[in-house]
């Protein structure tokens, strides 16, 4: 039994075997034959296999995920029986009289380097796509089996060393119990990926890949952020325990689904829920979500070969609105860039994509890609109660440039007869600084604002959160994050306006109790963290609260902030 | 031999999902077919050769076949090309 200690990402305990996603040894010798024709047979044969275990992926794909997600394992398919790609290997075995593995090998870097040195974003990915095929294939050559997570079929906890967005979209949900990596924080992609689809996580174990093989028993502990592998039929009773307790607790928080989110003393908060695809509203539903406070429509853009139409957005955006049946659905505008890529769009590498070329900045340049998404959004107005939210904004000028646009696609689209709903809220993320700072002069022009708080700190502590050695810097409770987020609130209160937070800190224990003394209307999380939060706040008083944010703001440290919510909540 | 001239009017080319359906299409007929453009010539029915000629919007392409259903194979890439509004 081995026992491993990560963060704790997402909450809950599961239990089930462990399912790999690593790539196994596909090492080999280069080596003369005897037999060419045999040696051609047995390419063949590894090439047969691949296709129809590509087949039974893509089908399977295609029914669990959609054609979209299925598109990639079409590509791999045209690659595998591509005859430019199969005859120079036939040849080389024979005329080389060398093994497959090195025939197979040598032909595909060929192709690898080719597309790697065009100069074209989209066609260095297809070098990914030959790369793909030449691992499937030679898998099969060396009789070692690769992970086929789209396959899953059992329930499983998922052990890897990260999780990319695409590796997420291939995996099916119903089958997938818990995750646990090698790397990653709160707020990095596999954990916000495990809170949306609700189950527990373990991140930044550093050693899962090596500890975990596939099958064993695994213990995912998304409370304390431990992971046990073969765990004791004891410790697996304990743990049963655990969780039958963690239940208990949900079934208790469930009890509130229904009520409005009301401090003790009477003052009432939203507890909105922040999405990614349509799907997850049954989770914000489920967890009594008064509104939905961020809609990432990056998930529509990822994952695929081209820009998603403004028919398919306005079939997402729809579906959002019409199952929120008239609660509040603020939608954030594209925001890529950073760390999230979209190979077809073929931008230039950046040294600093933080601080580059994303968001807002993309799309008032990339002025086509903005005005679809906005057409759909406009278009799906009148299906429900839409806010609208430009990400990044940085300047006035900014969010006047993208109100703009938005009325001239407004204006477009009355002309041409379509409705539009009559009054649409628009706000802007605020997440960088100097947006903080002049909030009192955006509020005279925005209808709301919504604190972006994991890129607000890391643009104030000038700590990039993807980097492990500078994490200690990630302090939402730092007194000058916290006096930014007031400088926020106090402006748009100003202006009469309301002021959200949809970053990790709005749905965190040690936060809420300040932002609730600082006066922020609305709180955005996972929807899985809103009952806890409601059954928290029912238990503050908003005046008492009101001291403590006082107090705080005039500390010098974070821990010393830590300290203050702790004594005064306790006595509470 | 059957040859034709289009001018492809997809404004991202022919990449991905076209480039794809084209190579399906060549793929379901025997003769040889090639795909042209600024003097050089792949196979139509390899999508790394198609993929690899980076053909854009505006771009005059010639596509070739030769052999017993020769005909049959244009037809249908012209009727997929334009069914997709990927050229004229």
């Amino acid at each position: 039994m081995t026992f491993l200690k990560g963060i704790a990402a997402s909450n809950g305990i599961a239990i089930a075997k462990a399912y790999r996603l690593v790539e196994p040894d596909l090492s080999f010798e280069k080596k003369t034959i005897e037999d060419a024709a045999a040696e051609v047979e047995r390419f063949k044969k590894a090439m047969e296999k691949s296709k129809s275990e590509l087949e039974a992926i893509r089908d399977k794909a295609k029914v669990d995920l959609g054609a979209d997600k299925a598109a990639i394992f079409e590509a791999h398919l045209l690659v595998l029986s591509d005859p430019e790609l199969n005859a120079p290997i036939e040849d080389k075995i024979q005329s080389d009289k060398v093994n497959a593995e090195s025939a197979l090998k040598e032909t595909a870097d060929m192709f690898v380097m080719m597309f790697e040195q065009m100069d074209n974003e989209y066609m260095k990915e297809r070098a990914a796509d030959i790369r793909d095929v030449t691992k499937r294939v030679l898998a099969h050559l060396l009789g070692v089996q690769l992970p086929n997570p789209s396959m899953i079929a059992e329930e499983v906890i998922i052990v890897a060393e990260d999780l990319t967005p695409s590796d997420t979209a291939q995996l099916n949900r119903n089958f997938v119990k818990g995750f646990t990596t090698n790397i990653g924080g709160r707020t990095s992609h596999s954990a916000i990926m495990a809170r949306s689809m609700e189950i527990p996580a373990v991140v930044g174990t550093k050693t899962a890949t090596e500890e975990i093989t596939n099958g064993d028993f695994v213990i995912v502990d998304g409370l304390k952020g431990e992971v046990h592998i073969n765990p004791t039929p004891e410790l697996i009773a304990d743990y049963r325990k655990v969780h039958e307790d963690y239940e208990v607790q949900k079934a208790e928080w469930a009890k509130l689904v229904n009520e409005p989110t009301l401090t003790n003393d009477g003052h009432h908060v939203e507890l909105a829920a922040n999405i990614g695809i349509p799907n997850d509203l049954k989770g914000v539903i489920e967890n009594g979500g008064e509104g939905v406070g961020l809609y990432r429509t990056e998930f529509l853009y990822m994952g695929r070969d081209q820009l998603p139409s403004e028919e398919e957005q306005f079939e997402s955006y729809k579906a959002v609105l019409k199952g929120m049946a008239g609660k509040p659905v603020v939608v954030r505008t594209l925001d890529i860039g950073g760390d999230k890529e979209l190979p077809y769009l073929d931008l230039p590498k950046e040294m600093n994509p933080f601080l580059g070329f994303r968001a807002i900045r993309l799309c008032l340049e990339e002025q086509g890609i903005f005005r679809t998404q906005l057409r759909a959004l406009l278009r799906a107005s009148s299906f429900g109660n839409l806010k609208i939210m430009f990400p990044m904004i940085a300047t006035l000028d900014e969010f006047r440039a993208a109100k703009t646009i938005l009325e001239e696609e407004k204006e477009k689209l009355l002309s041409e007869g379509q409705t539009v709903a009559e009054k649409i809220e628009l706000g802007i993320m605020v997440e960088i600084p100097s947006t903080a700072i002049l909030a009192d002069q955006f509020a005279k022009e925005v209808d709301f604002f919504s604190i972006g708080t994991n890129d607000l700190i890391q643009y104030t502590m000038a700590a990039d959160r993807m980097n492990q050695r500078v994490s200690y810097l990630y302090q939402p409770y730092s007194p000058s994050i916290l006096r930014l987020v007031k400088m926020v609130i106090d402006a748009a209160h100003a202006e009469g306006k309301w002021a959200g937070m949809c970053g990790e800190m709005a749905g965190d224990e040690t936060a809420i109790p300040v932002l609730l003394g600082l006066g922020l209307d609305e709180f955005s999380m996972s929807a899985t963290s809103i009952l806890k939060a409601r059954s928290q706040i029912k238990n503050l008083k908003k005046s008492d609260m009101e001291k403590l944010a006082q107090e705080v703001l005039n500390m010098q440290t974070t821990s010393q902030v830590i300290e203050a919510v702790n004594s005064a909540t306790t006595k509470n | 031999m059957a040859e034709k001239q289009f001018k492809v009017i997809a404004e991202t080319g022919i990449h991905a999902r076209p480039a794809t359906l084209l190579v399906q299409t060549a793929s379901r007929f025997d003769s040889e077919i090639n795909l042209e453009y600024k003097g050089k010539t792949v196979n139509l029915k390899s999508i790394m050769g198609v993929m690899s000629l980076g053909v854009g919007q505006g771009a005059d392409i010639k596509i070739s076949a030769e052999g017993s259903d020769a005909n049959d194979a244009l037809n249908a890439l012209e009727e997929t090309l334009k069914k997709e509004g990927l050229a004229e």
